[in-house]
């Protein structure tokens, strides 16, 4: 039962990581590694919790907190995508820019409880018959709503990127920009697109932190798990499917350490702290090395398209 | 239709104003913020200037902050020169440090000369080896190095932390989580508040100025990083060009983590960064990867660093502001460079030019 419990909370805690990480791969399917995601989630963080502080309704907050992760990506495209502006660099200015933001806005937050209507709201609910499973309906069907909305995403995301024409458009684009500019996409406007919903994504991704992970907010919430965000990416191999196991992992990784300490199991944290980025330099090195291409980063990757060049 | 075209020179003059409206505009759009937060704007203004010159101690303070981004900027800007994303800077600033403490554990005797000069030869190997093992990825396999660099930041963050909260714990510290300061044969001698690691600094950046400018390898560095085929065909090689700017690159970087134990912090934590790393890789880019400007611009957001933590005290103004403004401004800055780089035509002119 203890195991159950440790991996419904691996679940939860992996929750965030997975709506940022969903983001962060339709951003750089179409060629933008946007290195932002810590600071457009510590913008959904804040803007979260402040809406949901000032109106009370679960709903204001999430869209407030998704708006907030959004207009961080549009400055992201507007520079990269209209300005072509160098993507690594911006990226790292939008981290420094969110971070500032929520330490900012959220200053005088520090401490205040999240209103007891949103929690009512996000408290977990179990679902009829899924809820039933042994083990699986405790691990994944006893969950906040906010974490079965993640579960649709998963699968919205799939789709909209393997089975649609736009997905498939999405790709070409961040593979070969040049082909795709040729056979009349509108590359410009996919990328916006996809850019901006990742931004929405990685602001509903910091707004879980603060809303639903957490009773009081704390002065940092977010705390580096932006980062985490963008090495899942790699780890999930630009796969939602994978990006979701991954995303469950790392949520153990992240909450071992207290269960480590519960049971006084002799492993060094500092190891579970250093799994995520260890595994994902282990992946990264073992698709490069075997030049397993389907498993790759699109080739376009970081490179800005410059029409005129072509 | 609208077209963009491409620039092929701006001249000089229109840079610099461009460069200066950017500032401008972000200093207005910032100001406006500092009002909403209830400060008087131009009081903060005048207060970053005191902050920064207003005594031979702040000036002290702001030079103390502008050498190691100078240093980190000079190391990163070889790598971006080659093409090579190397934004693991962080990363090797620390295991530069972890090298520097390293030497003084085990030859805590060393007479202060020779303690330095291994100290920031260990400093440099450490930073130097934690960017060449993705530089040889990348030579050899073609591993990303954006995501590598990325990633060995956060093991190497991982790795001082254990250190600090384990094993090298300063028992002497009444349970508190840091490492022994540095004896004093560890320490890099300061005359009146300037520490010696501002005169190595300048003579970093002179070397560094020939190395890219003048030296083979710098040339090879720069026919590299605009196209690898035409490095191939002038019988470049390759692999050791990677690896050996990889090297310069991760070794400055490395140098910089025994400078700010040896002259600031007087220890190895996990707090020695301060984002300085990621802040030196926006540094280098907005210099254009030109030695000059590197030096102009670390100067310029060490006034911004300094300037923060002096109003924060004096005003009670949070260092979040400071943090935001440094990001608009850059924003306003990298929006800026497409005005210089590029230029919007219709189809008409277009027409009339060919």
């Amino acid at each position: 039962m203890e195991f159950v419990f440790f991996l419904s909370a691996a679940v939860k805690a992996g929750t965030c990581l997975l709506y940022a990480t969903l983001g962060e791969i339709i951003s750089e399917k179409v060629g933008h590694l946007n290195l932002g995601v810590e600071g457009m989630m510590q913008m959904g963080a804040v803007i979260g919790f402040i809406a949901g502080f000032t109106f009370g309704n679960p709903l204001a907050a999430v869209l407030c907190a998704a708006l907030a992760g959004a207009a961080g990506a549009l400055i992201y495209a507007l520079l990269t995508v209209s300005f072509k502006a160098n993507q690594t660099v911006t990226g790292l200015t939008l981290s420094i820019f969110g971070v500032g933001f929520a330490a900012f806005f959220g200053k005088t937050f520090v401490g205040k409880k999240v209103p007891e209507a949103i929690t009512t709201f996000f408290q977990p609910i179990k679902l009829p018959f899924l809820g039933d499973i042994p083990f699986i309906g405790d691990i994944f069907f006893n969950q906040s709503v906010y974490v079965y909305f993640s579960y649709i995403l998963v699968i919205a995301i799939y789709l909209y990127l393997y089975k649609t024409k736009w997905g498939l458009n999405t790709r070409m684009i961040g593979e070969n920009p040049v082909a795709a500019d040729a056979s009349g996409i509108p590359v410009d406007k996919y990328k916006y697109f996809n850019i901006v919903l990742c931004g929405a994504l990685c602001g509903l991704g910091g707004a879980f932190l603060s809303l639903v992970y957490i009773s009081v907010y704390p002065v940092n919430v977010v705390s580096g798990r932006g980062w985490i965000a963008v090495c899942l990416v790699i780890f999930a191999m630009w796969n939602p499917g994978k990006a979701m196991l991954g995303a469950y992992f790392f949520g153990a990784l992240d909450i071992a350490s207290f269960w480590l300490q519960k049971y006084n199991l002799p492993v060094s944290i500092y190891l579970f702290t250093a799994l995520p980025y260890l595994a994902t330099v282990f992946v990264l090195l073992f698709t490069s090395m075997r030049k397993i291409n389907n498993k790759k980063e699109p080739a376009w990757l970081g490179k800005n398209y410059f029409k005129e060049d072509r | 239709m609208i077209h963009i075209v491409k620039k092929e020179v701006s001249k000089t003059r229109d840079k610099i104003l461009i460069r200066v409206g950017a500032v401008l505009a972000a200093l207005v759009l910032s100001s406006i913020i500092v009002a909403f937060a209830g400060a008087n704007p131009i009081e903060l203004y005048i207060g970053i200037f005191q902050g920064c010159f207003g005594s031979i101690h702040r000036f002290g303070a702001t030079i103390e902050k502008m050498v190691p981004l100078l240093v980190l900027s000079l190391g990163v800007m070889v790598a971006f020169k080659m093409q090579f994303w190397n934004i693991g800077a962080e990363g090797q600033f620390l295991m530069g440090a972890v090298g520097a403490t390293l030497v003084v554990r085990l030859l805590p005797n060393l007479p202060l000369p020779i303690m330095l000069l291994c100290m920031a030869l260990l400093a440099f190997i450490f930073g130097a080896i934690w960017l060449m093992i993705p530089a040889f990825f990348k030579a050899r396999f073609g591993t990303n190095e954006t995501l590598f660099t990325l990633m060995l930041n956060y093991i190497a963050l991982t790795f001082v932390t254990a250190l600090q909260y384990d094993f090298w714990k300063d028992p002497a510290a009444n349970g508190m989580p840091k490492i022994a300061n540095l004896p004093g044969n560890a320490l890099l001698p300061s005359i009146s508040g300037f520490n010696l690691s501002i005169l190595f600094t300048v003579i970093i950046v002179l070397v560094m100025y020939f190395f890219m400018n003048k030296s083979k390898i710098g040339f090879e560095i720069a026919v590299l990083g605009e196209s690898e085929n035409t490095a191939r065909y002038i019988g470049i090689n390759i692999t050791k060009t990677v690896i050996i700017a990889a090297m310069v690159s991760g070794g400055l970087c490395g140098l910089v983590g025994m400078f700010q134990i040896s002259g600031v912090s007087g220890a190895l934590s996990i707090e020695i960064t301060g984002g300085l790393g990621f802040t030196a890789i926006i540094v280098a880019w907005l210099s254009g990867l030109k030695v000059p400007f590197v030096v102009m611009n670390s100067f310029f957001f060490a006034i911004l660093l300094q300037g923060a933590s002096y109003i924060q005290t004096a005003f009670q103004i949070p260092g979040s502001v400071a943090e935001m403004v440094q990001a608009i401004v850059l924003f306003f800055i990298l929006g800026s460079e497409f005005i210089l780089q590029y230029r919007i035509t219709s189809d008409k002119k277009k027409r009339e030019v060919a």
